[in-house]
Order: C-alpha cells, then sequence, then structure tokens
C-alpha cells in the first residue's frame, strides 16, 4: 500500500464518481473519489439515492400493516428483519410466540444469513474480477430461496413472521430440503477453498488491504463481520440473546488483522456455524401450535422501546415510540451498514483504484438498507 | 478450384493473384475465427460455471455469434457529443490492423501461407503494437475518464510485457538462427521448442495473455473497476470491432506460439493444417480456461510481477539457454 496522504489540490488531481450508476457500488451508492493517479486521496460516500421513506411510512399504517416494509430494507437478509420487527413488536407487548414459532423463525433467519453470505461470496469474488465462482455460490443461494418460498410465498421478500408466531408451519418436505441442503453445502466448502481461499491472486489482492482495525472499527461503530474481523468478539445473538439463540451451541468467529481475507475467511465461517444452528434447531423443534391468538391491532403500552438483533451484516436494532395507539409514534431502525460503510473514509486513502472496488466489496453493504 | 486459380494467375499474374486470394481468406478467417470464438469462450465459460452457455439458436447454440453479430450491425452508431471524433471513429479500424497484417506471415502449412518473409517475425511483433495505439486512441478520444484510466493501464502493461516477450522470442530466434517463419518451423522438425526451452514457453504465453488483454491480465477493461475500461464509450459495430480483435489478437498470440514452440504445422498423420489449427485452438483453450478460473491482479501487482520476476527469469534464461546452445554447437 502506497503512503501517500491527502495533501492539497495538484495538476495531477482527478475527480471520479464512482456511481451512482457503477458495476461494483451495489445498489446506488455514489463514491466521490479524488484521485492522484491511480492513488486515492480522499474518499466522500454519498448515500440516499435509494430513500423511500420507510420509517415514515411506519407511522401512518398500523404495526401489522409494516411488516412488508421490512424485509424491503434489506432485501439481502429481509427474514432476519422480518423476525427482528416482530420480536421487537413482541418485546414491547408482551406476546409470547409458541416454542415451535422461536425455533421455525431461528431456522428460518439463519437460513436467510447463509443465503447472504453466499450472495456476499459471490458479488465479492465478481469485483474483484472473478465471475465463476459467482455461479457457485448462487447455485447454492438458490436452494436455500427454494426452502424459503415453501414456506413464505417469497423468494427474496419474506413476510413470514407474525406477532405471536409464523405465517405457515413447516412440513416434513421442508425439513428434508434443508438437511439435504446443509449436507450439500458441506460438500461446497472444499470447491470454495479450491478455487478462492487457496487462490494465490485472491490473497494477493485481499490481504492486508482495506485493514479496519478495532479502534476504527469501535470509533465508527462498525458491527458484524467488520467488526469481529477486527477481533471483537461482539454477536448480539450471544451478547443480548433474543429468541430461543441462548439454548443453542455456536462459536463467534473472530479475526486478527481486520483485512479483507479476514472478513472473507468470518463469513465462511459464520455460514458454517449458522448451519450448526439450523441442524440444532431441526433436532429440537418441537410440537405444537405456531401461533399465539392476538388481537387485529395490537397496541403496545406508551413508552420507549429498543430491540435488537444480529442481520447478516451487523447489529440491527429497532428504536418504536409507542403512544399507546395502533400506530408507532416513530420508529427507528440502526442499521448496520451505515456505520460499516463510513469507514471507508479512514481506510480508502492512500489505496488504488482497484482496491477501493475491494475493501467497498468485503465491507458487504446494502444500500437501501442504509437509505431505507 | 484449380481452374479458378489458373483463370486468376492467368489474368492478373500470380502475386497479384496471390495478393488478393491472401486478403480474401484473411479477412473470411478472421470472421469466421471469430465468430467460433466467441462462440466457444461462452461455451467454455458456460461448462466451467456449471452451466451450458447458449443452447437456443442452432445446434449447441453455434450461430448464436451470427444472431448477435446482425443484432450489433443493425444498432445505431452512437457518437457522443464531447469525444474527438476522429480518433473515435478510427480507433476500432486501427485496432484490426494487427490482426490483419500477422496473418499474412503465419504458416498453416507447409505451401499454405500468404507471404513468406524474411523477417516475418518481426512483422508480427511491430504490427502487434498497434493494438495498444488503437485502445490509446479510443480511450483518449471518447474523453471518459474511465475509459482515459484504462488507455493508460493498457499502455503501461503492454509495453511491459513486451520486454519478456520478445526475450523470450529471442531464445527461440538462438536456435532457429532466422526470422522467417518457415525456418523457424524447420528448426523444430525433430524436438518441438517446447521441450527444449519450456520456461520460454510459459513465460511467453503469461505475457501474450497480458499483451491481448485478457483475464488475469485485464485491467485495462476491469469491468468491476471502470465499467468497460477503455470501450466504455461504444457501442453497436464500433463495440464489436474491439471485441472481434481481442478474439483476432489471442488467435494470433496462440498462432504464433504454436510456430515458435510447438512445431507449428508439422505433426504426423494428419495433415499440416489440420495439426496447426489443433495447436493453436488448444492453447486459446488454456486462455479461456485461465480467465475463468482466476480472479484479476491489481495493477500494482500486475506491473511488479512483470519487472520483478518475468523480466529477471526472461533474461536469465536467455543467457543459460544461449550457454548451453554454444557448449552443443
Amino acid at each position: 500500500m502506497s503512503t501517500r496522504t491527502p495533501e492539497t489540490v495538484t495538476e495531477h488531481t482527478f475527480y471520479l464518481n464512482l456511481g451512482p450508476q457503477h458495476p461494483s457500488t451495489h445498489g446506488v451508492l455514489r463514491l466521490f473519489v479524488k484521485l492522484d493517479g491511480e492513488y486515492v486521496m480522499e474518499v466522500d460516500p454519498i448515500i440516499g439515492y435509494g430513500h423511500r421513506g420507510h420509517e415514515k411510512m411506519a407511522e401512518s399504517h398500523f404495526y401489522e400493516q409494516f411488516l412488508p416494509n421490512t424485509p424491503r430494507m434489506d432485501y439481502l437478509s429481509g427474514m432476519l428483519f422480518n423476525h427482528a420487527y416482530v420480536a421487537a413488536v413482541e418485546k414491547m407487548t408482551g406476546i409470547k410466540p409458541p416454542p415451535r414459532a422461536e425455533y421455525i423463525r431461528v431456522v428460518c433467519a439463519e437460513l436467510n444469513r447463509v443465503a447472504s453470505h453466499l450472495m456476499w461470496l459471490g458479488a465479492y469474488l465478481m469485483d474483484l474480477g472473478g465471475v465463476t465462482p459467482f455461479f457457485y455460490a448462487f447455485d447454492d443461494r438458490e436452494n436455500i430461496l427454494d426452502i424459503l418460498d415453501r414456506v413464505s410465498g417469497s423468494r427474496l421478500t419474506y413476510n413470514y413472521c407474525r406477532f405471536g408466531g409464523v405465517a405457515r408451519d413447516v412440513d416434513d418436505t421442508f425439513i428434508g430440503a434443508t438437511r439435504d441442503f446443509i449436507k450439500r453445502l458441506r460438500g461446497r466448502w472444499k470447491d470454495y477453498n479450491n478455487l478462492v481461499t487457496k487462490n494465490v491472486i485472491f490473497i494477493h489482492r485481499t490481504r492486508d488491504v482495506g485493514v479496519i482495525d478495532k479502534d476504527i472499527a469501535l470509533r465508527f461503530g462498525c458491527t458484524g463481520p467488520v467488526l469481529r474481523a477486527a477481533g471483537v468478539p461482539y454477536d448480539v445473538r450471544r451478547v443480548e440473546p433474543y429468541s430461543v439463540y441462548s439454548e443453542l451451541d455456536f462459536e463467534i468467529p473472530t479475526g486478527v488483522n481486520g483485512d479483507a481475507l479476514d472478513r472473507y475467511m468470518i463469513r465462511l465461517r459464520e455460514m458454517e456455524q449458522s448451519l450448526r444452528i439450523i441442524e440444532q434447531a431441526l433436532d429440537r423443534l418441537p410440537g405444537g401450535p405456531i401461533r399465539t391468538p392476538t388481537p387485529n391491532k395490537v397496541r403496545p403500552p406508551k413508552g420507549d422501546y429498543y430491540f435488537a438483533a444480529e442481520s447478516a451484516r451487523g447489529a440491527l436494532g429497532y428504536y418504536i415510540v409507542s403512544d399507546g395507539s395502533e400506530y408507532p409514534y416513530r420508529l427507528k431502525v440502526r442499521v448496520p451498514s451505515y456505520g460499516n460503510l463510513q469507514t471507508l473514509t479512514e481506510v480508502l486513502p492512500g489505496t488504488l483504484v482497484a482496491d477501493t472496488i475491494c475493501i467497498l466489496g468485503s465491507i458487504d453493504i446494502v444500500v437501501p438498507e442504509i437509505d431505507r | 478450384m484449380n481452374a479458378a486459380w489458373h483463370y486468376l494467375v492467368g489474368t492478373l499474374g500470380p502475386d497479384l493473384a496471390r495478393i488478393i486470394l491472401g486478403l480474401v481468406g484473411i479477412l473470411v478467417l478472421v470472421q469466421l475465427n471469430a465468430v467460433f470464438l466467441v462462440w466457444l469462450e461462452r461455451k467454455v465459460a458456460g461448462h466451467i460455471q456449471a452451466r451450458l452457455g447458449p443452447m437456443e439458436v442452432g445446434p449447441h447454440g453455434i450461430l448464436q455469434t451470427i444472431v448477435d453479430g446482425i443484432k450489433l450491425v443493425s444498432k445505431e452508431l452512437i457518437t457522443p457529443r464531447h469525444v474527438d471524433r476522429k480518433l473515435f471513429v478510427l480507433a476500432p479500424i486501427v485496432v484490426f490492423l494487427p490482426a490483419m497484417v500477422g496473418l499474412v506471415v503465419i504458416p498453416f502449412s507447409r505451401h499454405l501461407q500468404v507471404r513468406d518473409l524474411n523477417v516475418g517475425l518481426l512483422l508480427i511483433f511491430a504490427f502487434s503494437s498497434f493494438n495498444v495505439l488503437a485502445i490509446l486512441m479510443g480511450g483518449w478520444a471518447a474523453n471518459n475518464k474511465y475509459s482515459l484510466m484504462g488507455a493508460i493501464r493498457s499502455v503501461a502493461q503492454n509495453v511491459a510485457y513486451e520486454i519478456p516477450l520478445l526475450l523470450t522470442v529471442v531464445s527461440v530466434l538462438l536456435w532457429s538462427d532466422s526470422l522467417r517463419m518457415s525456418s523457424i518451423v524447420n528448426s523444430q522438425a525433430q524436438v518441438w521448442n517446447v521441450v527444449w526451452m519450456p520456461v520460454a514457453a510459459l513465460i511467453f504465453m503469461i505475457c501474450a495473455t497480458a499483451e491481448t488483454n485478457r483475464a488475469p491480465f485485464d485491467i485495462p477493461e476491469a469491468e468491476s473497476e471502470l465499467v468497460g475500461g477503455f470501450h466504455t464509450e461504444y457501442s453497436g459495430m464500433r463495440f464489436a470491432l474491439f471485441f472481434l480483435a481481442e478474439y483476432s489478437n489471442i488467435f494470433i498470440e496462440a498462432a504464433v506460439a504454436t510456430t515458435l514452440f510447438f512445431g507449428g504445422w508439422r505433426g504426423p498423420l494428419l495433415p499440416g493444417v489440420v495439426w496447426f489449427f489443433l495447436k493453436t485452438y488448444a492453447l486459446i483453450f488454456v486462455v479461456m480456461w485461465v480467465r475463468w478460473t482466476f480472479p484479476r491482479l491489481r495493477f500494482d501487482q500486475l506491473m511488479n510481477f512483470c519487472w520483478k520476476i518475468l523480466i529477471p527469469a526472461a533474461l536469465i534464461h536467455l543467457v543459460v539457454y544461449a550457454g548451453i546452445l554454444e557448449l552443443v554447437k
């Protein structure tokens, strides 16, 4: 990496807009980059192109009516956003879902996390110029989409959870397909390792590139794999357990350097841990109802509530202010990508344009989640 | 066929007839080869990526490229307002020059060669540099930041990789004593050069891949970084010309590699021309295989690889090989 630092504008200074239409900005993100030759001197991430006013929309909808909005914020981990919102409202109202519903939610949420990481894996390698892993990852991801499609009726924006349970029960076909998928994906690790992890060009491109150390990560409020790659074992599922995560056995993988290679390894290991969680949840899946009866309109008692969950990208929080009516007075979503993205301003200066794409990809942002 | 040939020679004289036939033959070969290679690349990529590739148009999609070509030809030629018009229009034409000239001296079989110049190899490498010129012209004229960066990268990369490329070629020349393509093939009558100098063959193939801007060295058109690289602003048939030229250049590089290291058209049983195309397409397949397996190098890594590894390796190889040759002779 170069040691060049932001200086004054010279005749070599070059301004480049990476985005909002660019193959590697993963949505409509715009990076305003100040370049000296191919070296980045300054970067300014400009967000807001995908703003749809989800939070404002919540204020004029019943609590139930906001459900379909949640998976549309982060379209790659919709089930996790959906689950977190439902759990948040359940915390406010004191509704207790039956244990079967909790386990089904965890299975679906973890499946979604694996799908999100697989999607990231393919897209990241595509950013680095390797097209082939993309198809392998999508091939695997397709299985998850089919499985989740079976229970939720959608392939991407799952609106599956309900206050006090889930919309539909799972059947033996679902469980069988999930177990088959776990076996299949475990068999694929060898392919991924041979094709990507051991690839000398891949290692050269990612090792010591985009180092987000503990200090930067904590200052910018990073969470998820970005923080864990820096060596901080922070995972909401473990730190503030929700749902039935406290009953399940899984590890929190952490990295050492916080470079792009670490973030890649963390996500691979997280997928394996997710598979473990799914296996345990399926083994323990209790019988019984999938939904506790709830009133048609929930009216949480007056007050401020915050509920955190772990999305595929980090800590996801719903902050809801209730005035006792059937509408939320204010709903704020704390998304992980926002903090993670801001580290670019600190990490990018001094790197090359090619590294910019590599680092941006390794952080794994979903722009509509930031813009909401 | 024979009657037509005699008629042509009779009316035009042997030299003019040869020129016209050669020109027509080269044009046909360039087009057919590009059509075939585009199809082959999509099939190879498809099967490597656990899918089938084109299947709809013709058996196994063999006609897909032709249909795509018709679509590209029928598209409007868009010239953005802010471009340097002359250079912008000229660049896709210039890019075809090395492909056309290079084929003149390549011996497809013992007799099938348009002109057996005594500086054949020099001609190919002299004209292959036009490729860089065209990319620079296109990138500069497009007046687009991504295009410019792609063009700058391309020039730096091509200039650097030409050095080890030519150093390995010198090793071959020490053995053949001639720049004449047919002499180079004849010098391998007993043993192919690749047996004596596998390192040179490897370095040559790496550099040739870099020269043709193929992955993992496709930095000038790195899609995920520079959108389309130097051809960002090109569309329609002008884009297609860049595209076709890329495949023609791959063919030339593979054909030169076949001639230099793999005995050219020499081989048992089958006619020479069959052997020549077999070897050439086998090499092209390897290049495609590499492209769909590896991610892209970073620009500084690419340059370091050339200056710190390939050039010293090629130099040492040249010296050692020359020494051995001196002892043997």
